[in-house]
């Protein structure tokens, strides 16, 4: 055995095929005319047009942040397209006028599109570049009052509730990118559940990244209203490119009293190659309101993609009793890097809020863990756990942990917790003993390590986010 | 069954095993004693293929094959077992999970189907009866805050499941109490058959009394010093390791 531990890491992307499909593409360049034409091609009203407008007069006034422990050259901004669309872009009223190309895609990246898959229970919005292309189980969904459909659908069919909800939890003054996304953002998911229903199956966004030189904005808003429940997947991919394409999402969540929503994701956008080349620089803002009294807004996420990851979903727990979840595995490797976390602002009495975050380095990979828990002087009563572990796989890998904390109300109860280990020859060298190759004895440590993460996803998730661990990894020991 | 010939072997550049001779048959218990630092836990890893020794002269063959030219799954496979001095910890991963991810592991490379939960369940169970334990920790994380004692018998355990050809016992008796030593040793026992083998490698003679070895050898400075029956042992416990490492210098 001659190699060392990180010397296996590599293995090809398996997700990094081009459609080849016309597209409607607008040049690159970012200005007031551009964001006028994504407006016209999506017959916005007019309160849209001047959302946008005023977020990109705003977003003109700022700077790109600086502070995340990530590096990377500075981004030409009027070197995107704001804007790709397949071309036969109009509504389809079943599947079968969906171009074969696009559902072959999906087929391809294993998300079920065709509504005979109705066994695997999942509602999905697929979102190809600029455009959702399809929406499933529609109108099962409808009967239970459940609104589930593409953001320029909603935008079109629903205006008093995108116009009532947009921008009540990520207002475009957040961010330098919330701020951009809220400019030009083209599609996305929209779900609406009505007071007191659960809904019967998982709602899920697939994010498919196509065209080249063109960043994807995307923008989901889920509201919840009073004692209803939902959960929320979310997928991501891209083809495999040389160059960095920009992916700046903004998603809302709005819980009303007693309200549950569980938001998961497993993020894979191409991370780049073994030497750093390429990759998607994923800069989301994501961030839930509990409103209401004895609302929960539960954030999953494994994010094993992406050139640089900089994201913090975070809760506001405004309601009393409210409670706000956090729970993370990010793993870099080669020449990846995360600086992710999350943030919980507790504004109402006895609200409760758990981080769980596990951070995998293997490569040159850095990973940085930021958080902040804010308890403000009205909220008496407050609790949060935190639990940051951080697992180095070679030694040429980085692990680093922010925990900010502000405490403005003594009552509260807070709990940090943080490790780091590092996945040595003697474990590999005890799996293997027992007969196991080096490639299940990482993806075994590994998955035990992230195991208090995991359980919280959704079944079909769970497995596919512990195959995407082990192929992430594949290779990192030898 | 084994055949170990003329084995050196280092660790960073330094030989701890000067030249190795020892052949072990099926059916047999082989006792390896010696002085600390002598070189028996050494001899033990470089039998499991551990990626920190470098062995630089000599052939291991086990069952006609190579072990030198094998990884350390391979050798697993092939029915090569060590019993860790120092059980690691596997964090999150249960007990029941770890050793059917194992025995799968082998029931794969020898053609055999996988075992799913249940079935499993079936063998554990009978493998418990068989050595008289019950499965208290099987729900546990892989040696994770268990005690010493309970991290070699851990290791006995997964030995049963297993069902290697040859068992390497490396200090299986250190850090246990005389109760934990003869339920240990008692499993060994019943464990044995015709067609396996032991090789147990410890400091003290106690293991001895319990589990009775064919053969004691006498490891001291990285050579076998001496070679003889069971009665050697007790010979060792009675005078200690000195009078031994003399004469070999001769």
């Amino acid at each position: 055995m001659s190699t060392t531990i990180e010397a296996q890491v590599l293995q090809p992307y398996k997700y990094g095929f081009v459609t080849d499909i016309g597209a409607e593409t607008m040049p690159p360049g970012l200005n007031e005319d551009v964001i006028r034409l994504i407006s016209q091609k999506k017959s916005e009203p007019q309160w849209m047009l001047d959302f946008r407008l005023k977020a990109y007069q705003y977003w003109l006034t700022l700077k790109e942040p600086t502070w995340a422990n990530v590096k990377y050259p500075a981004i030409d901004y009027q070197a995107i397209r704001y804007y790709s669309a397949p071309t036969q872009q109009k509504k389809y009223d079943s599947l079968d006028q969906v171009d074969p190309k696009l559902l072959e895609t999906f087929e391809k990246l294993g998300i079920p599109i065709s509504e005979q898959k109705r066994l695997s229970g999942v509602a999905v919005d697929a979102v190809f570049d600029s455009v959702s292309v399809a929406t499933t189980f529609r109108e099962a969904l409808a009967k239970e009052g459940i609104i589930f459909c593409a953001f320029s659908d909603a935008v079109r069919d629903h205006p008093d509730l995108v116009r009532q909800y947009l921008g009540s939890v990520v207002p475009y003054t957040d961010n330098y990118f919330a701020a951009l996304n809220a400019a030009v953002f083209s599609d996305g998911s929209f779900a609406y559940i009505p007071k007191g229903v659960r809904c019967p199956m998982e709602l899920s966004t697939y994010f498919r990244i196509n065209a080249s030189s063109t960043g994807q904005f995307e923008r989901t808003l889920i509201i919840a209203e009073p004692g209803s429940y939902v959960s929320y997947l979310e997928g991501c991919s891209a083809p495999k490119r040389d160059e960095n394409q920009l992916h700046a999402a903004v998603v809302e969540l709005y819980a009303h009293e007693s309200a549950q929503i569980k938001y998961s994701t497993v993020q894979n956008w191409y991370p780049g190659d073994e030497n750093g080349k390429g990759g998607i620089y994923n800069f989301v803002t994501k961030r839930g309101l509990c409103a209401g009294n004895n609302s929960k807004i539960s954030w999953t996420q494994v994010e094993t993609g992406s050139a640089i990851t900089w994201k913090y979903p975070g809760c506001i727990l405004k309601g009393d009793g409210s409670i706000g979840e956090f729970y993370s595995v990010a793993v870099t490797n080669n020449y990846q890097q995360a600086d992710t976390g999350t943030k919980m602002i507790h504004l109402g009495k006895n609200t409760k809020s758990t981080i769980v975050s596990k951070g995998i380095s293997a490569g040159k990979g850095q990973n940085t863990y930021r958080g902040l828990v804010k308890i403000m002087k009205g909220a008496e009563g407050a609790r949060n756990y935190s639990q940051c572990d951080s697992m180095l796989i070679g030694d040429q890998c980085g692990a680093h942990t922010f925990p900010y904390i502000d405490v403005r109300n003594s009552s509260a109860i807070m709990e940090h917790e943080a490790s780091t280990s590092k996945i040595g020859e003697d474990q590999i060298f005890y799996l293997k003993q027992r007969g196991m190759s080096a490639e299940d004895a990482v993806s075994m440590i590994v998955n035990g390590f992230c195991k208090e993460v995991f359980r919280e996803l959704p079944m079909e998730f769970a497995v596919e986010a512990q195959n995407l661990l082990g192929i992430s990894l594949e290779g990192s020991v030898g | 069954m084994l055949e170990i010939k003329n084995l050196h072997a280092s660790v960073n550049g330094t030989e701890i095993l000067k030249g190795i001779n020892l052949t072990v048959r099926a059916g047999e218990v082989h006792a390896i004693m010696g002085p600390n630092g002598s070189g028996k836990s050494t001899l033990a890893q470089v039998l499991a293929g551990h990626p920190a020794y470098d062995v630089t002269a000599g052939t291991i063959t086990f069952e006609g094959q190579d072990l030198n030219d094998m990884e350390p799954e391979e050798r697993a496979r092939a029915g090569v077992f060590l019993a860790f001095q120092y059980p690691v910890e596997i964090r999150g991963i249960t007990n029941a999970y770890f050793l059917r991810s194992a025995l799968n592991a082998l029931r794969r490379a020898r053609g055999q189907e996988e075992l799913d939960p249940v079935d499993f369940l079936d063998v554990l169970d009978r493998k418990l009866k068989t050595i008289g334990w019950d499965d208290s920790y099987m729900q546990r994380p892989v040696n994770e805050g268990f005690s010493g004692g309970e991290k070699k018998r851990n290791e006995i355990l997964q030995m049963a499941v297993l069902e290697p050809k040859l068992a390497i016992l490396d200090e299986t008796d250190s850090g246990l109490d005389i109760d934990a030593l003869k339920t240990v040793a008692e499993a060994v026992n019943k464990l044995r058959r015709p067609d396996n083998a032991t090789v147990v490698v410890t400091h003290y003679q106690r293991l001895l009394n319990h589990i009775t070895p064919d053969q004691v050898h006498v490891l001291a400075e990285g050579r076998i010093v001496k070679s003889g029956g069971k009665e050697l042992a007790l010979e060792l416990e009675a005078k200690g390791y000195d009078w031994i490492r003399e004469p070999a210098r001769v």
